[in-house]
């Protein structure tokens, strides 16, 4: 364990907004009721998933600057990671949709035709969808320096993706989902003190043990690289 | 008056069976009390130290093979 203080940090923060999420108050809303707890687990997956992003795209730009083979890996870990937070965003979101959003006189599957027009939602799965295709390319290409330079200019295209799909169109485009007008869960008028309180040290957290995550994975593949030149 | 104190003692004794019908039996009860919602709490705290759990012997694996190959 290296370096562990932060990997630390990330566990106590996990593990306050696992009890302090779950037991503090929360303003009481119709229709959200106790689902606003959410905002802890499925607002932070996407959080993660924009700084994880954000780290692989400055390594893909490091590596077409100065061409070292480690800020390519770092690159395709962080993607891959930053991919599973997005998932996991992205099917937390289906699941509290279908509970708050959806008609209680129709169940989920039957109103999933006009919850599934939602722009933000269209939008998200398009992004995931760009990045999935990022594996893809990179997996296909054999020759190393080829697969490496080819996914880092790919990596910038699908980070300049994310701007349109999940950032603009969703807030020129009526939409069920909450914040259209600014930026959901960070304006004052969305989110009180109180949940606050939780909700910036759960991003820290989720990020922090995402960052983790990678970090092994990166480890794993130098050391597969290293043996790979000593055989 | 000793008929009618026995009788007083046996209806106290009555009222006091009758509370204790209907008094809840007070327990030791972090676990169930605000609609059991701590219950929750310690699944989701097992699961995620689980996971954590796992994540810091992986880590130490690594950190091994690493001091290994240097």
């Amino acid at each position: 364990m290296r370096k562990a203080w932060w990997k630390i940090l990330s566990v106590l923060l996990l593990v306050y907004t696992f009890t302090v999420g779950l037991m503090a108050n929360v303003p009481r809303l119709p229709q959200l009721q106790e689902t606003i707890r959410n905002l802890y687990f499925h607002v932070c997956m996407w959080f993660a998933m924009m700084i994880l992003f954000i780290i692989s795209v400055v390594h893909a730009i490091l590596f077409l600057r100065n061409n070292k083979l480690k800020h390519d890996i770092c690159s395709r870990q962080y993607a891959v990671i930053g991919i599973i937070f997005g998932i996991l965003g992205y099917s937390t979101g289906a699941i509290w949709m279908s509970y708050t959003w959806a008609d209680p006189n129709n169940p989920a599957y039957a109103s999933f035709s006009t919850i599934a027009r939602d722009p933000k939602l269209i939008g998200a799965a398009i992004a995931l969808l760009i990045y999935f295709a990022y594996l893809v390319l990179r997996d296909s290409i054999t020759d190393m320096d080829k697969k490496a330079r080819i996914s880092a200019v790919y990596n910038i295209f699908a980070f300049a993706f994310l701007f349109p799909t999940i950032w603009i169109l969703p807030r020129l485009l009526p939409s069920l989902h909450p914040g259209q007008e600014g930026n959901p869960a960070l304006n004052t008028n969305d989110v009180d003190s109180r949940m606050r309180m939780v909700f910036y040290p759960a991003i820290l957290g989720w990020t922090l043990l995402g960052v983790w995550i990678t970090t092994l994975k990166i480890r794993i593949n130098l050391l597969k690289e290293k043996m790979l030149i000593y055989e | 008056m000793k008929k009618f104190a026995t009788s007083f003692v046996f209806c106290l004794l009555m009222l006091f069976t009758l509370a204790q019908d209907t008094a809840e039996t007070e327990m030791a009860d972090l676990m169930r009390s605000n609609g059991k919602i701590y219950v929750v709490i310690a699944v989701m705290l097992t699961i995620l130290l689980g996971l954590i759990f796992y994540l810091v012997r992986l880590d130490k694996k690594i950190s091994r093979l690493e001091k290994d190959k240097h």
